[in-house]
């Protein structure tokens, strides 16, 4: 081989990822140069108007759907963990049927936001399946309500019920993915040496499944706080969340500044939420 | 002798428990799907009458009626802006996942952890301010102008996708093609690539699915020309309950399908993307 043709080759993977990457970095970047000129840039000259308005309108509902995102992120995830958990670790077992039973478990992956909304209205709705099975057994005798602005603790828990639905299924693949790795010998050896299940989990099964926990709480958390589909569907703007804010200034409003600066805090969540997740795991299981 | 009887009676139990505990799990997630599904095609006299919880008599007279206002268009453009995605996500990400599975070269490892972090930019930040680009190129309220945002949001999960899928195809194949006479290009097309063809199939089904899925994006990208689930957001919040099922129905219904085609990489699938 040429010297000329050895030259070229060393290119070759450069060239392939190029048009990927350009793509990646125009469609990215420039929304987030743009959204930050939108944002404090609103009629070209550097203004706080846009920030003030989170603060101070009428029409902005900031401090409400920053406290309802964050809620709903501290009452969701550490349930949807424990579940995940707790599936991952009965599906790592043999029985029969299990199989089929996975790919159930797997199915809300497939499906979007605005359908699961859609799915657990049909459910909780005052005609809906519940209600007609609780009074038709007798245990209420009028329906429970759990849509509508004087329920807003009921539409949260319609909320909190569709997300555990939906995502837990996120969290449990990458645990189960996780839990297969580790291999059988490990958990034997311990066996051997006369470890009770207990400490089986605490001491071998546990720290192996660490990066995949990193991951899972990493991905679900991120996509919490993007929250939308769902709440818009079931509660609409009774309950605001920043991403429904944002779609709300844009879509409604023509507020588009407004619009991108909740854009960008939902971005300098995300960026904060992965640097505090591999802080705390990496100063704690550095040597694992 | 006794402590034989209490280790059987202990393995049936524990047998047992796992089975209600799966059986538990597979109920939580079955019902509401199985309940939404019925629903959606419920005699309205049925939904509205207390003592039916489970509809006798069914229709198609919601889904007609949500097609018929709108959906059918909106069905359309959906499938268009899925194809045109995963034709462009396909066409940049194929040769980068190439690349990442079969060449080892400087800064191979960052370039693959930046484009992998990438999946979590939030997609807010770039719907926003593409309404102001578009509006100038001429792009606003198109379906490939929701294509190219969707592609931006598909194509880091492509490139890692089909990175693995390559890197499942044996090295050694290739590079018993190039010793027999045919060049890289050749190796690539007739023996790589009919491999990788079953599992590149599968990841197109996935990207139709997030792109078919997408709401955020198409809802502030689009005023006439609405997806599905933009058409949904905006529509059904007002629409009555029987319509709102409808909607769900049709929006899972394809989600299904593809999962039952491609369930055999599904869960393999979800595993390498999310790791």
């Amino acid at each position: 081989m040429s010297k000329r043709r050895t030259d070229f080759e060393k290119y070759v993977p450069y060239l392939l990822i190029l048009p990927a990457l350009s793509y990646l970095i125009f469609f990215i970047g420039y929304p987030l140069v743009q959204a930050l000129y939108l944002a404090l840039f609103p009629n070209g000259r550097f203004s706080m108007e846009n920030i003030d308005y989170l603060f101070t309108s009428p029409f902005s509902r900031f401090e409400e759907a920053f406290t309802n995102t964050i809620l709903l992120v501290i009452v969701i995830i550490p349930i949807q963990v424990a579940i995940a958990i707790g599936l991952a670790m009965l599906f790592n077992m043999k029985f029969p049927g299990r199989n089929t039973a996975l790919y159930i478990i797997v199915l809300p992956l497939t499906i979007s936001d605005v359908a699961a909304g859609l799915i657990w209205y049909s459910l909780l709705s005052s005609n809906g399946f519940f209600n007609k099975l609780l009074i038709n057994l007798g245990l209420i005798s009028e329906p429970i309500q759990f849509f509508g602005y004087q329920y807003r603790p009921m539409e949260f828990l319609a909320i909190v019920l569709t997300e555990l639905w939906r995502a837990t299924a996120i969290v449990f693949v990458i645990l189960f993915a996780g839990l297969q790795m580790i291999s059988k010998e490990y958990i034997e050896a311990a066996e051997v040496f006369g470890a009770t299940v207990w400490q089986r989990i605490r001491y071998i099964v546990f720290p192996m499944l660490k990066p995949s926990l990193q991951a899972a709480l990493i991905i679900r958390t991120l996509f919490a706080f993007q929250i939308f589909g769902v709440v818009w569907i079931l509660a609409g703007r009774d309950i605001p969340v920043l991403a429904g804010e944002a779609y709300y200034e844009q879509v409604e409003l023509k507020h588009t500044g407004v619009a991108a600066i909740y854009a960008l805090i939902i971005a300098l969540i995300s960026v904060a939420i992965g640097y505090i997740y591999i802080k705390l795991f990496k100063a704690k299981y550095l040597e694992v | 002798m006794k402590k034989d009887e209490m280790s059987i009676a202990k393995y049936y139990l524990i047998k047992i428990v796992i089975a209600g505990l799966a059986t538990l799990a597979v109920l939580w997630i079955m019902t509401p799907f199985v309940i939404a599904i019925l629903y959606a095609f419920t005699n309205p006299s049925d939904y509205y009458s207390p003592n039916v919880i489970l509809p006798l008599r069914y229709t198609f007279e919601h889904v007609q009626k949500l097609l018929a206002l709108g959906a059918t268009k909106a069905i359309i453009n959906s499938v268009i802006v899925a194809l045109i995605t995963i034709g462009l996500s396909f066409l940049l990400g194929l040769p980068a996942g190439y690349a990442f599975a079969r060449y080892i070269f400087p800064g191979k490892d960052s370039l693959k952890l930046f484009i992998v972090s990438l999946r979590m930019f939030p997609i807010m930040v770039i719907a926003v301010p593409l309404v102001t680009l578009y509006i100038r190129l001429g792009l606003s309220d198109t379906p490939l102008g929701v294509a190219l945002a969707h592609t931006a949001m598909a194509l880091p999960f492509v490139i890692v996708i089909t990175s693995s899928i390559f890197a499942g195809v044996p090295k050694e194949l290739e590079e018993a093609a190039l010793i027999f006479g045919l060049d890289r290009k050749g190796a690539f097309m007739r023996i790589t690539m009919p491999l990788a063809l079953p599992g590149l199939a599968a990841a197109a089904i996935f990207t139709f699915i997030m792109s078919w899925n997408e709401v955020f994006i198409a809802s502030v990208l689009t005023l006439t020309n609405r997806t599905l689930p933009a058409f949904i957001l905006t529509s059904a919040m007002a629409a009555p309950d029987l319509i709102k099922f409808a909607a769900g129905f049709i929006m899972i219904l394809p989600a299904m399908i593809f999962v039952f085609i491609a369930r055999r990489y599904l869960i393999t699938m979800w595993g390498i993307t999310l790791r």
